[in-house]
């Protein structure tokens, strides 16, 4: 089975986020920032990781940036999922590398179709 | 509510103008397509709107009707793997097989225009192709049409089937929307066109794109505009449905997993195939 990592200082967010996931068949751990994401990281790297921009403390950039720098950190896919919709912005957390962006609000069949381009759902 | 004399006059209609096939048991889509076009039209609801349709049967009034009761395309690069296969191969050799001469591509129920678009930003990724290659939309609908052409796409519109690097290479934020760039809009020539029509004066095609709407139609219309499509494609031209859409008997099979037939002319081919 495969694993996803949802990064959000949101409750509400990773609970959507959760019941999506988990319907489209994926084992799903959370974490509310990026100290806490890379923490889950570094015990187990998950095959993919929603992952929200503004957040307190280490923010989606910040730790896509670590992620991306450590052992098997590039392995994971990283769909960023955030407000953030300027053309920049979204060019800039794919420069920092990111698989794939989803501008919020987003529902369950954006999600899916994000997975099946990034080969993880059929 | 409309009622079963409302949705019976609707189908009716849709029928007789589009062949298309709409099901009077469905009352609550019927009134959720029409109630904005009745809204727009300066009418209530969508009783009322369809009252005035049974009364005056004014011609434009009666078209918006039927455009908003067919589903338009809206998703862009719409099944993957076709895409893939007409950038790969079967442009590729549609273009050796011109020798010079530019292969000629039909989009024939373009929507919104996110089959075309994806196509053309792909063959903005192989120049040498695309300049080999001209393409052509058309649509039943002017609104859908001038959607298309305007390239302007809601937040929503472009996280469906567009990877994130198609969008920041070819869009720009307009407001709340999304622009697509003027260089690959360019790259499309459009027109009204219904199907139902005589097409002869269409044109011939080398690839002729109308996927998923076949399986809309009820039957004679289907068999009709299936002829037409036909007698559009060029010797040795390529047509390419949707996984649900009827097929063409008197057509190749040539990727019939992936909507993928071949004109007549062909048959060496498809043999082999």
């Amino acid at each position: 089975m495969l694993t996803c990592l949802v990064v959000d200082d949101s409750r509400v967010i990773r609970k959507v986020s959760r019941r999506i996931l988990e319907d489209l068949g994926f084992e799903v751990a959370e974490a509310s920032d990026g100290v806490e994401a890379l923490a889950w990281c570094n015990a187990m790297m998950p095959d993919a990781i929603l992952l929200d921009w503004r957040m307190p403390g280490m923010d989606g950039l910040e730790f896509l940036r670590r992620l991306r720098a450590a052992p098997g950190g590039d392995r994971p896919k990283v769909i960023f999922c955030s407000v953030e919709n300027e053309i920049e912005r979204i060019r800039e957390a794919l420069d920092a590398g990111a698989d794939e962006y989803i501008m919020k609000p987003f529902d369950g069949g954006i999600v899916a179709g994000k997975l099946s381009y990034l080969g993880m759902v059929a | 509510m409309i009622s079963a004399a409302d949705r019976m006059f609707v189908a009716a209609l849709c029928l007789a103008r589009a062949g298309l096939k709409v099901d009077v048991e469905k009352s609550y889509l019927m009134e959720s397509r029409l109630a904005p076009v009745a809204r727009r039209e300066g009418y209530s609801s969508a009783h009322e709107f369809v009252a005035a349709l049974r009364d005056r049967g004014e011609e434009r009034q009666g078209w918006a009707a039927v455009e908003a009761m067919a589903v338009p395309e809206c998703e862009f690069f719409r099944d993957r793997g076709m895409f893939h296969a007409l950038a790969g191969s079967v442009l590729p050799a549609l273009a050796q097989a011109r020798a010079g001469e530019t292969v000629r591509v039909w989009s024939a129920a373009c929507g919104g225009g996110q089959e075309i678009y994806s196509l053309a930003m792909m063959l903005a990724d192989a120049p040498p192709l695309a300049a080999k290659v001209e393409l052509f939309a058309s649509d039943l609908s002017e609104r859908s049409l001038e959607k298309a052409q305007a390239g302007l796409y809601s937040q929503f519109e472009v996280q469906c089937g567009l990877p994130a690097r198609m969008l920041v290479r070819h869009f720009e934020k307009q407001g709340e929307a999304f622009a697509l760039s003027p260089r690959i809009r360019q790259m499309v020539r459009w027109r009204r066109v219904n199907l139902l029509d005589d097409l002869s004066r269409v044109g011939q095609f080398e690839l002729i794109l109308c996927r998923n709407l076949l399986g809309q139609l009820a039957p004679e219309a289907q068999g009709r505009i299936t002829a037409s499509l036909r007698r559009a494609l060029a010797p040795g031209g390529r047509l390419a449905v949707g996984g649900r859409d009827p097929v063409d008997p008197q057509l190749a099979p040539i990727r019939p997993e992936l909507g993928l037939y071949a004109a007549e002319a062909d048959t060496p081919r498809s043999a082999a195939a």
